[in-house]
């Protein structure tokens, strides 16, 4: 129980074969991403959409974990909040990784043809908000908005490591504290524009609420999985124990059990009603093959981690958190296959092209971590809130 | 064990590290009945103390998982079985409506159960004594100091080198407890006629006051808003036509669905030669068929259509529809005597549907056949 008050930290460097692995994964996937889009673009812009929505969701959700840190005050979380800080710098990448999708909008988007939406009276009823243009500023003032809080947040935070000024951190609750409302509205737009306009018919209230608790789920398993790997390899030192893990792992645990209340609840209330304009969109995911990934998507993001992280011992042992942030983020990825692929064909397709884009964008979120961990400490060492993070017991 | 009488030895010490330290020491001599007391949560005691997780888990998860039967069983039960209705065009057992009912029944019983067991397993509840009760230990450690204390029952206690060992590890007091005369008679008190008296006087005060309270205390009047509607009833006048009748006729020309007039009307042979039986004989349209006729033709025409009338009189009996004349009949002729009425027989298009009323004459040729059966049947 007895820290030192000076934080003893000598950051190791990474080792340069991730580094390679990184661009060996970007290379493959990259070639992989252009030839699926040379032989069938718009299946290459439907994995795009999915990859797009993937990083967005690391990104976006781990900027959304570290308001959360100032916000409530959380103490458990300091030590390795520069991980999900250096996750965070997704959301740029991703800014850049959507660009692509535009040459393909009008295969992805049926409500781009401005031919079909004259001849729909439902679609020219959202065309205010469905049209090109807004949908181009949506998507620009989005990222921007996030780049924003994200580099601000992440400055003040960095500053603090040398100066240890208190005054960082009222600083970033006060930003967090408006961030996390803008992410909200945010979260909900781009989720509504990505994924829910693919069919520009249908509709659901609670989708963005589905789309952020996968977010956080996302968020929690890459920076679980980094922090696990990194603590393994001995990057942490002797920092971190059994109680840090056991809350990453509860919070995990917990959105998965949220994401599966939500999940449920835009179900029940789509199957209760059985109105025609809402119920195409499952029984989509109910024929040709798809509705196997439906159930699937039951046993993977909800059975699976529900019964791997419900012993207290799977929450405290690293090890076996870190299978179960992997197989989360899997789920993750499934669950987006699934909101998305669908709209593309109306039988279940999954092949070389489909590989591709998660090589990518693995290869990508590896990268994007190694060249901001160079720039970063590890730990944020002059956070007022570190020895009572380090010190932290259940 | 040395001394009935004796509970425990129990030491006091001043600073959370010494308790931390004499309980991972007191897990090292091999002592297994021992506790740990402190005036508030110390991290890391259940490691140092070497506690297993808590059995609790397994009550939760039994009666979670019975929770989660149980109320499945039930709503099956009522909408399958006992109370068979389609709702909203659903499936009888429609799993997606019932997942938050057995959730929520699960949560209920797993927590009631958790309740429970900890009370009556773990605290042995009613007995409500405790050898530490009320002890000069008791009152230290719950304010400001920490304590440690070895069972006499554990098979290593040894007095005197229990003693030693506690003060080896720094023990500022050390208490010896003793039991009560009367704890060393303790029985568990869960039957005790005292302790089940109180229950079942419990159990006759809050039923029949819950009653009281909700039926006639707080009574509220049912709700009767699907009752009291605001709209024009049979034979009732209206304001809004000129007329001020209530009852509108059709519109000319148009006939309401479900309403075809029957084309036959007075008109039995141009019936049996035109109307087809619509529907297959199948297994369920003959259940359906004897269910209508044993509601509506049995009274008069019998259980098997012999024309022995269970009416005892009150209306004349029927002839048998067994004779050469009505087993001559067409499909559409039997329809038609069922629709419009045969003499005295009154119509009965009203009493069944268009479709049952074809049901019926499946049945009835069903009748005919078993009491007329060829050897080909047989085989």
């Amino acid at each position: 129980m007895k820290t030192p008050l000076q934080i003893e930290f000598q950051q190791k460097a990474l080792p340069t074969r991730l580094t390679s692995l990184a661009w060996v994964m970007i290379g493959a996937g990259a070639a992989l991403a252009v030839a699926a889009w040379y032989v069938d673009g718009p299946r290459a812009a439907f994995n795009n959409v999915v990859m797009f929505m993937m990083l967005a969701s690391i990104g976006i959700g781990s900027l959304f974990l570290i308001s959360l840190e100032y916000v409530a005050g959380a103490v458990w979380s300091t030590p390795m909040r520069r991980v999900s800080e250096i996750l965070a710098f997704i959301i740029p990448v991703t800014g850049v990784a959507a660009l692509p999708m535009f040459l393909n909008l009008h295969d992805l988007f049926h409500w781009t043809h401005a031919e079909a939406v004259e001849a729909d009276a439902i679609l020219k009823g959202k065309s205010p908000y469905l049209n090109v243009t807004f949908f181009g500023i949506r998507f620009v003032a989005t990222f921007a908005i996030w780049y924003l809080f994200y580099h601000f947040i992440t400055r003040n935070s960095r500053k603090q490591d040398s100066t240890g000024d208190q005054l960082f951190t009222r600083r970033n609750i006060r930003l967090s504290a408006i961030f996390i409302p803008v992410f909200a509205v945010t979260v909900t737009f781009l989720a509504i524009d990505w994924i829910m306009s693919l069919e520009p018919h249908w509709f659901s209230t609670i989708f963005g609420v589905y789309y952020f608790s996968g977010t956080m789920l996302a968020a929690l398993a890459a920076a679980t999985i980094a922090i696990i790997l990194l603590h393994e390899n001995g990057y942490f030192g002797t920092l971190l124990r059994r109680d840090h893990f056991y809350s990453l792992g509860a919070l995990m645990f917990a959105f998965v059990n949220f994401w599966a209340y939500i999940a449920f609840s835009q179900y029940l209330l789509i199957w209760y009603a059985n109105l025609p304009e809402e119920t195409f969109w499952m029984t989509r995911r109910w024929e040709g093959g798809w509705e196997f990934l439906s159930l699937a998507l039951i046993v993977v993001h909800f059975v699976v981690p529900y019964v791997g992280l419900l012993a207290q011992e799977a929450k405290m042992n690293p090890r076996r958190l870190k299978i179960m942030a992997i197989w989360i983020l899997f789920a993750h990825f499934i669950d987006l296959y699934w909101l998305v692929m669908p709209t593309h064909h109306e039988s279940f397709f999954f092949g070389w092209m489909e590989v591709g884009f998660p090589l990518l964008s693995v290869g990508i979120v590896l990268l994007v971590f190694i060249l901001r961990y160079r720039k970063t400490s590890l730990i944020p060492t002059g956070d007022p809130k570190l020895k009572r993070g380090l010190d932290f017991r259940l | 064990m040395q001394d009935a009488r004796l509970y425990s030895l129990s030491a006091i010490f001043q600073t959370p590290d010494e308790i931390a330290h004499a309980a991972e020491q007191t897990v090292e001599r091999g002592y297994t009945a021992f506790d740990v007391h402190s005036p508030y949560p110390l991290h890391g005691m259940p490691r140092a103390m070497g506690l297993k997780a808590s059995k609790l888990g397994y009550v939760t998860l039994v009666f979670g998982l019975s929770g989660a039967a149980l109320a499945l069983f039930f709503m099956w039960w009522v909408n399958v079985i006992e109370y068979p209705l389609v709702i909203g065009g659903k499936p009888l057992f429609q799993l997606p409506a019932f997942i938050p009912v057995t959730f929520e029944v699960t949560v209920l019983m797993a927590a009631i159960f958790t309740v429970v067991g900890m009370l009556f397993v773990i605290f042995r509840f009613p007995n409500t004594s405790h050898q530490l009760h009320d002890t000069p230990y008791m009152k230290a450690v719950s304010s400001d100091k920490y304590g440690l204390t070895i069972q006499a029952l554990d098979p290593l206690f040894d007095e005197e080198r229990v003693r030693e060992f506690l003060q080896d590890l720094g023990a500022v007091e050390i208490h010896r407890i003793q039991f009560d005369a009367e704890e060393i008679e303790a029985r568990p008190r869960i039957f005790e006629p005292r302790f089940v008296t109180l229950l079942i006087l419990v159990a006759l005060l809050v039923g029949p006051s819950t009653y009281i309270i909700l039926n006639h205390v707080l009574y509220m009047p049912p709700f009767d808003w699907m009752m009291e509607q605001q709209k024009i009833n049979p034979q009732m006048k209206s304001e809004l036509f000129a007329d001020g009748f209530g009852m509108r006729s059709p519109v000319e020309g148009t006939v309401a669905r479900g309403h075809l007039p029957y084309p036959f009307k007075g008109q039995p042979d141009l019936a049996g030669k035109f109307l087809v039986n619509p529907i297959l004989p199948t297994e369920s349209v003959l259940e359906l068929g004897k269910k209508k006729y044993d509601t509506f033709c049995s009274p008069c025409h019998g259980n098997f259509g012999d024309g022995d009338s269970r009416l005892r009189g009150q209306f004349p009996n029927p002839p048998t529809l067994h004779s050469d004349k009505s087993r001559g009949w067409s499909d559409g002729m039997i329809f038609h005597v069922v629709t419009e009425g045969q003499n005295i027989m009154p119509s009965y298009a009203s009493q069944i549907k268009e479709r049952d009323r074809w049901a019926v004459v499946h049945y009835v040729r069903a009748l005919l056949r078993a009491k007329h059966a060829t050897e080909a049947d047989l085989r």
